[in-house]
C-alpha cells in the first residue's frame, strides 16, 4: 500500500532510533500472565498493527502504551522517555476506543474540543482546530450533534477527530473499525491510511481482522497467549510465517509432519507420513538428518489437473467437495493416504469444466519454492 | 372451535393486574379526596371531630357546606407558613448532607471488584432492616450535653466547652441524614454502575486529571441518579415528624410535627387536614420529576 | 491530591462509620451496668433481664409480630401482582396510575399517609360499617399499602433481570401461563420475595406514625411502646432490645452474603 521505498522502511535500518519501545515488558493479572516478555520497536510514521485473537495480549499492550495499565516488568519508552510510570493524562499518545466512548452528555464540537481545554488551549484556537478536524473527517455540518444523533460510521469518525485533535506523538486504534459493517470498513481502511499519511502521524492499530491488518498496516505485530510471534511487512508474515500459528491463523495454510531424509544422489528431502509421500524441500533448505518439522503450503499455490503433470511436487487423491466462493473456489482433495487438504483456484472463466469434478481423482503441483518448513 | 385456553388466560392477566390498581385506589388515592373533603369541614366537639360537608336535609335533597375557615387560618397565622418554610430548608440541607456523605459511598462501591461490591452494598442496606425508631434514639445517647460526643471531644482536648448539638436543627439534620443514607446511596450506586468506564480512560487519555474527569464525566453523566437520590430524602424529610420530635428542639418547627400536634394534642381534624393538603400541594411538584426520572431510567435499562 | 486513592475511599469510610458507629454503640451499652452512657459501669446482662420482664413490652411485641406477619404476606401478594402487571402486561390501561401509585407511598410523609388512611377508615366505618373502629385490622391494611410499595420496587427490579426466555421455554414445552408463574418465575424471583417480605416485615415492625394515627385504644404496637419510653429520655432496657433486633438482622445481612457469593461462585466456575 504505502510507499516502498528503502528510505521508508526504517526498520530495516539498524541505525534508526525507535519512535516507541516495549522493553521486556510483562503483564501478569493476579498471577495470571497477559502479556509476556515482549520487546518491540516501532518507527516513526508507521502504521502498526498489532493482531491476534482474542486474548492475545494484544489490547494489554496497547493500553499499557497508552497509560491505563502499568506493566509488571520491563519499560515503555516514547521518542526516548521512559513513560513506564505516567499516568495517561501526561501521556503524549492519544487512543480512538474500541466503543468509540464518546462523552453522550457533550456535543461533537465538546467531545473533540475535550483535550484541548484540558491543555488551556485560547478558545478562538480550540474553534479553529475542531473546525479543521471536522472538516478532514467530512462531518462540517455535525458540530452540536449528540453522539446519540449519529450513524456508526459517523460515531467512528468523531471518535477519530477527537484523538488526533491533540496531535499526539503517536495515535492508537483499538479494534477501530470492528463495529462497522464491511462494505464501510473498506472505505474506512483506505481513508486512515491517507489521513495517517497526510499527517505523518505514528499510528499502532490493534485489530484481530487479518484482512485489515495486511490493508493497513505497514508491519504487523503476531501475538498468541501473551507473546509477540513474528513482526514483520505484511508481505513476509505471509509468505514467510516463522510458525505453524502464524501460518495458520494468517491465511489458509496446508500443514504436513515430515522427517528430513536423503535422496540417493545425496540431497536433502523430506518424507510425510500423514501424507504417504516425499517432498521437495524450498531451495535453500538446510536442517540435520530425521529432524521433525513441518511443511506448509498455502491452497493457492497449488495447481489442479485431471492428467498427471511432471513437477518438483506431485499429489493425488479423490476430490471430496468444491465450495464455490465467486472469485476462487476451493477444493477439498481426499489424498490416498486419506489425508485431506485444500487446494483453491481461481475462476477465471465463467463455465469451468472443473467446477464438476466432485468424485474425481485429481493431481495436485506445486513448486519447489511455493512451498515453506517451519520448525516450530 | 374454540381457542385453547386463551380467554381464560386473558381473564387471568387481568384479575392480576386489577387487584393491586384497586387497592391503591382505595387506600392510597381515595384518601387523598377524604382528606380534601374533611379539610374543607368545620372541627366539633363529636366522634368523629368535625361536621359532616354533606347533609341529607331531607329525601333527595342535599345540603353542602364548604368550609375555607381552615385555610385561611394557616394562612394569616404566621407559625404555619414559618414551619413550612423550616421544614423545606431542613429538608434541603439535610439532603445536601446525605448527599455529601452518600456519593463518596456510592463511588467507593460502584469502583470496587466483587466481591466487596455486594459487601459494601449489603452494608449499606442492612441498616435499612434495622428499627429506624431505635437508630435515631442512638443519636440522642451521642448528641446530649453530657452525651458521648461531647466527653470524647472534651477528653481530645478539642473543644473546652460541651457543644449544644441535640435539640437543634444540626441534630436533626444528622438524624434525618442518618436514617435516608441507603436512600441516597442505592440510586448513586446504580447510576454510577451504568456509568461506561472506557469515558473516564477517554478523559484521561484526552489529558484530563482524576478530578476533572470527575467533574466533567462523572459527574454530569450521574446527575439523574443525584436526582434521584436527592428526592428519595428531601421529599419524605419535608413531612419527618420522629426525627425533629426527638432530635429537635422545642423551636424546630416541622410541618409533620405541627400535624401531629393539631391532630393528637388538640383533637383538630380539619385543621391536620388542611395542613396536610397544603404539605401535599409543596411535595406534588418533586414527586412528580422523580416519577419521570424513573420513567426515563427504566426506558434506559 | 489523588481522587480514586485518598479521598474517595477516606470519605467514604467516615460515611460507613457513620451509619455504623450509633449501632455499635447501642450495642455495647446495652451491656452497661451503668444507667448512664458516659460512664461505663462494667459488663451486665440485666438490662436484659428487665426487658423480659416488662409485660407492656412483651404485649407490645408480640402485637406487632403478629401485624407485622399478616401485613408483610398480605403486601407480598400485592406487590407481586403489582410488579407482574407492571413489567409484563404491556396492555394493561391502568399503567401510568398504576406506575404513578406504586412510586408514591415510597416517598410520601408518613403523617400523610397515616392521617388520610385513618380518615379513610372512619369514614368507611360510617358509610359501611367496616372496618368496626380501629385496631389490628387496620393497622394490617394500612401497613400492607405502603409495604406493597417496597415489595413492587424490589420484585420488578428481579423481574426486568430475569432471563425470559425461560417462561418461553416453558411455554414452548406446553406449560400453561399459570404453571410457568409457579414453576419458572417463582424459583427464579425466589430470592427477590425472600428480601420483600423481609423488608415489609421490618418496616411494619418498625412503623411508628401510621400505626399511632389508625390503630385504636389497646392496640400499643412496639414502636408506640417504644416512643413513649423514649421520648422520656433514655432508657438501657431499650438498648438491650435494640441489641436483640440487631443481632437477628446482621445475622440475616450475613446468610443473605453468603448466599450471594455463593451463587456467584457457582455462575463463574460454570
Amino acid at each position: 500500500m504505502t510507499s516502498t521505498g528503502l528510505q521508508d522502511k526504517r526498520w530495516l535500518d539498524p541505525d534508526a532510533t525507535p519512535f516507541i519501545e516495549f522493553r521486556n515488558v510483562s503483564k501478569t493479572y493476579q498471577g495470571v500472565p497477559a502479556v509476556k516478555d515482549v520487546n518491540l520497536s516501532i518507527y516513526q510514521n508507521e502504521l502498526f498493527c498489532l493482531l491476534g485473537g482474542s486474548g492475545s495480549g494484544k489490547t494489554t499492550l496497547l493500553r499499557m502504551l497508552a497509560g491505563f495499565e502499568t506493566p509488571t516488568s520491563g519499560s515503555v519508552w516514547i521518542d526516548g522517555v521512559d513513560v513506564t510510570d505516567w499516568p495517561p493524562y501526561e501521556r503524549p499518545v492519544n487512543m480512538m476506543f474500541q466503543s468509540y466512548a464518546l462523552f453522550p452528555h457533550m456535543t461533537v464540537y465538546d467531545n473533540i474540543a475535550y483535550g484541548l481545554k484540558r491543555d488551556g488551549m485560547p478558545k478562538p484556537e480550540i474553534r479553529e482546530r475542531v473546525e479543521e478536524l471536522l472538516g478532514l473527517v467530512r462531518l462540517s455540518g455535525f458540530a452540536n450533534r449528540k453522539p446519540e444523533q449519529l450513524s456508526g460510521g459517523q460515531r467512528q469518525r468523531v471518535a477519530l477527530a477527537r484523538a488526533l485533535a491533540k496531535r499526539p506523538k503517536v495515535l492508537l486504534l483499538d479494534e477501530p473499525l470492528g463495529a462497522l459493517d464491511k462494505n464501510l470498513r473498506e472505505d474506512t481502511q483506505l481513508e486512515l491510511i491517507k489521513i495517517q499519511e497526510s499527517l505523518g502521524m505514528t499510528f499502532i492499530v490493534v485489530t484481530h481482522d487479518q484482512e485489515e491488518a495486511m490493508t493497513l498496516a505497514t508491519r504487523i505485530g503476531v501475538m498468541d497467549e501473551g507473546y509477540l510471534v513474528q513482526t514483520d511487512e505484511p508481505h513476509t508474515i505471509y509468505e514467510y510465517p516463522s510458525s505453524k500459528y502464524v501460518a495458520d491463523f494468517i491465511g489458509d495454510i496446508n500443514l504436513f509432519e515430515c522427517v528430513v531424509t536423503e535422496t540417493e544422489s545425496g540431497d536433502l528431502s523430506l518424507y510425510s507420513a500423514e501424507i504417504e509421500a516425499g517432498l521437495c524441500p524450498p531451495t535453500s533448505f538446510a536442517a540435520p538428518l530425521n529432524q521433525t518439522l513441518w511443511y506448509a503450503i498455502r491452497p493457492e499455490k497449488m495447481r489442479l489437473s485431471r492428467e498427471p503433470v511432471d513437477a518438483d511436487n506431485v499429489l493425488s487423491g479423490i476430490v471430496h467437495e468444491i465450495a464455490y466462493l465467486g472469485d476462487f473456489s476451493v477444493y477439498w482433495v481426499d489424498l490416498d493416504s486419506g489425508f485431506r487438504i485444500r487446494v483453491s483456484r481461481p475462476n477465471i472463466s465463467r463455465l469451468d469444466h472443473f467446477a464438476e469434478s466432485w468424485d474425481e481423482r485429481v493431481y495436485i503441483t506445486w513448486g519447489q519454492d511455493a512451498g515453506v518448513v517451519l520448525t516450530q | 372451535m374454540k381457542p385453547l385456553g386463551l380467554p381464560k388466560f386473558k381473564n387471568g392477566h387481568r384479575w392480576v393486574a386489577w387487584v393491586p390498581t384497586l387497592w391503591l385506589l382505595l387506600f392510597f388515592l381515595i384518601p387523598f379526596l377524604v382528606v380534601a373533603k374533611i379539610s374543607l369541614s368545620e372541627a366539633a366537639i363529636a366522634m368523629p371531630p368535625y361536621l359532616p360537608v354533606i347533609e341529607w336535609v331531607e329525601s333527595g335533597v342535599a345540603q353542602i357546606r364548604l368550609n375555607v375557615g381552615n385555610y385561611l387560618f394557616i394562612i394569616e397565622d404566621p407559625l404555619y407558613a414559618a414551619s413550612y418554610w423550616e421544614s423545606v430548608r431542613i429538608a434541603l440541607v439535610s439532603t445536601l448532607v446525605t448527599l455529601l456523605i452518600g456519593y463518596p459511598m456510592a463511588h467507593v462501591i460502584a469502583m470496587s471488584p466483587e466481591p466487596r461490591r455486594t459487601l459494601l452494598l449489603i452494608l449499606v442496606i442492612l441498616p435499612f432492616w434495622t428499627s429506624f425508631l431505635l437508630r435515631v434514639y442512638a443519636w440522642i445517647a451521642i448528641l446530649k450535653t453530657n452525651g458521648l460526643l461531647n466527653s470524647v471531644l472534651l477528653h481530645v482536648g478539642l473543644i473546652s466547652e460541651p457543644l449544644v448539638i441535640l435539640q437543634t436543627d444540626v441534630a436533626v439534620y444528622l438524624g434525618i441524614a442518618y436514617t435516608y443514607l441507603p436512600f441516597m446511596v442505592l440510586p448513586l450506586y446504580a447510576a454510577l454502575s451504568r456509568l461506561d468506564r472506557t469515558l473516564l480512560e477517554a478523559s484521561a487519555d484526552l489529558g484530563a486529571t482524576p478530578w476533572v474527569s470527575f467533574f466533567t464525566v462523572t459527574l454530569p453523566l450521574t446527575l439523574p441518579g443525584i436526582f434521584a437520590g436527592s428526592l428519595l430524602v428531601f421529599v419524605p424529610a419535608i413531612g419527618e415528624f420522629v426525627i425533629p420530635a426527638l432530635l429537635g428542639g422545642n423551636d424546630t418547627l416541622m410541618i409533620g410535627k405541627v400535624l401531629w400536634n393539631e391532630f393528637f394534642a388538640n383533637r383538630d381534624w380539619p385543621i391536620a387536614s388542611a395542613v396536610a393538603i397544603i404539605m401535599l400541594c409543596l411535595i406534588v411538584g418533586p414527586l412528580m420529576w422523580l416519577n419521570r426520572l424513573q420513567a426515563k431510567q427504566e426506558q434506559g435499562a | 491530591m489523588r481522587l480514586g486513592r485518598y479521598v474517595m475511599p477516606v470519605s467514604a469510610a467516615l460515611g460507613f462509620g457513620f451509619l455504623y458507629i450509633p449501632i455499635l454503640i447501642l450495642v455495647i451499652y446495652s451491656f452497661n451496668a451503668s444507667k448512664l452512657v458516659t460512664v461505663w459501669g462494667g459488663f451486665s446482662t440485666q438490662w436484659y433481664v428487665e426487658l423480659f420482664r416488662d409485660p407492656q413490652i412483651l404485649d407490645a411485641a408480640k402485637l406487632s409480630f403478629k401485624i407485622a406477619t399478616a401485613s408483610a404476606t398480605l403486601a407480598l401478594v400485592l406487590g407481586v401482582a403489582a410488579a407482574m402487571t407492571l413489567v409484563r402486561f404491556r396492555w394493561f390501561k391502568g399503567r401510568t396510575l398504576l406506575t404513578g401509585m406504586v412510586a408514591a407511598p415510597l416517598v410520601m410523609p408518613e403523617v400523610i399517609t397515616g392521617l388520610s388512611l385513618l380518615l379513610l377508615f372512619v369514614a368507611l366505618d360510617n358509610l359501611l360499617g367496616w372496618p368496626a373502629g380501629r385496631g389490628v385490622t387496620t393497622i394490617i391494611l394500612a401497613h400492607a399499602t405502603f409495604g406493597m410499595a417496597f415489595v413492587a420496587v424490589i420484585v420488578q427490579a428481579r423481574l426486568r433481570d430475569m432471563d425470559r426466555t425461560l417462561e418461553e421455554a416453558a411455554m414452548d414445552l406446553g406449560a400453561r401461563p399459570l404453571t410457568v408463574f409457579f414453576t419458572i418465575t417463582i424459583p427464579s424471583i425466589a430470592p427477590a420475595l425472600v428480601a420483600a417480605w423481609l423488608l415489609a416485615f421490618t418496616l411494619s415492625l418498625d412503623d411508628l406514625v401510621i400505626a399511632s394515627f389508625v390503630s385504636g385504644p389497646g392496640s400499643s404496637t412496639l414502636p408506640m411502646v417504644v416512643f413513649s419510653k423514649v421520648r422520656l429520655g433514655i432508657s438501657p432496657d431499650i438498648n438491650a432490645l435494640a441489641t436483640l433486633m440487631i443481632m437477628i438482622v446482621a445475622l440475616g445481612g450475613a446468610i443473605g452474603f453468603w448466599q450471594i457469593r455463593r451463587s456467584m461462585r457457582g455462575r463463574s466456575s460454570r
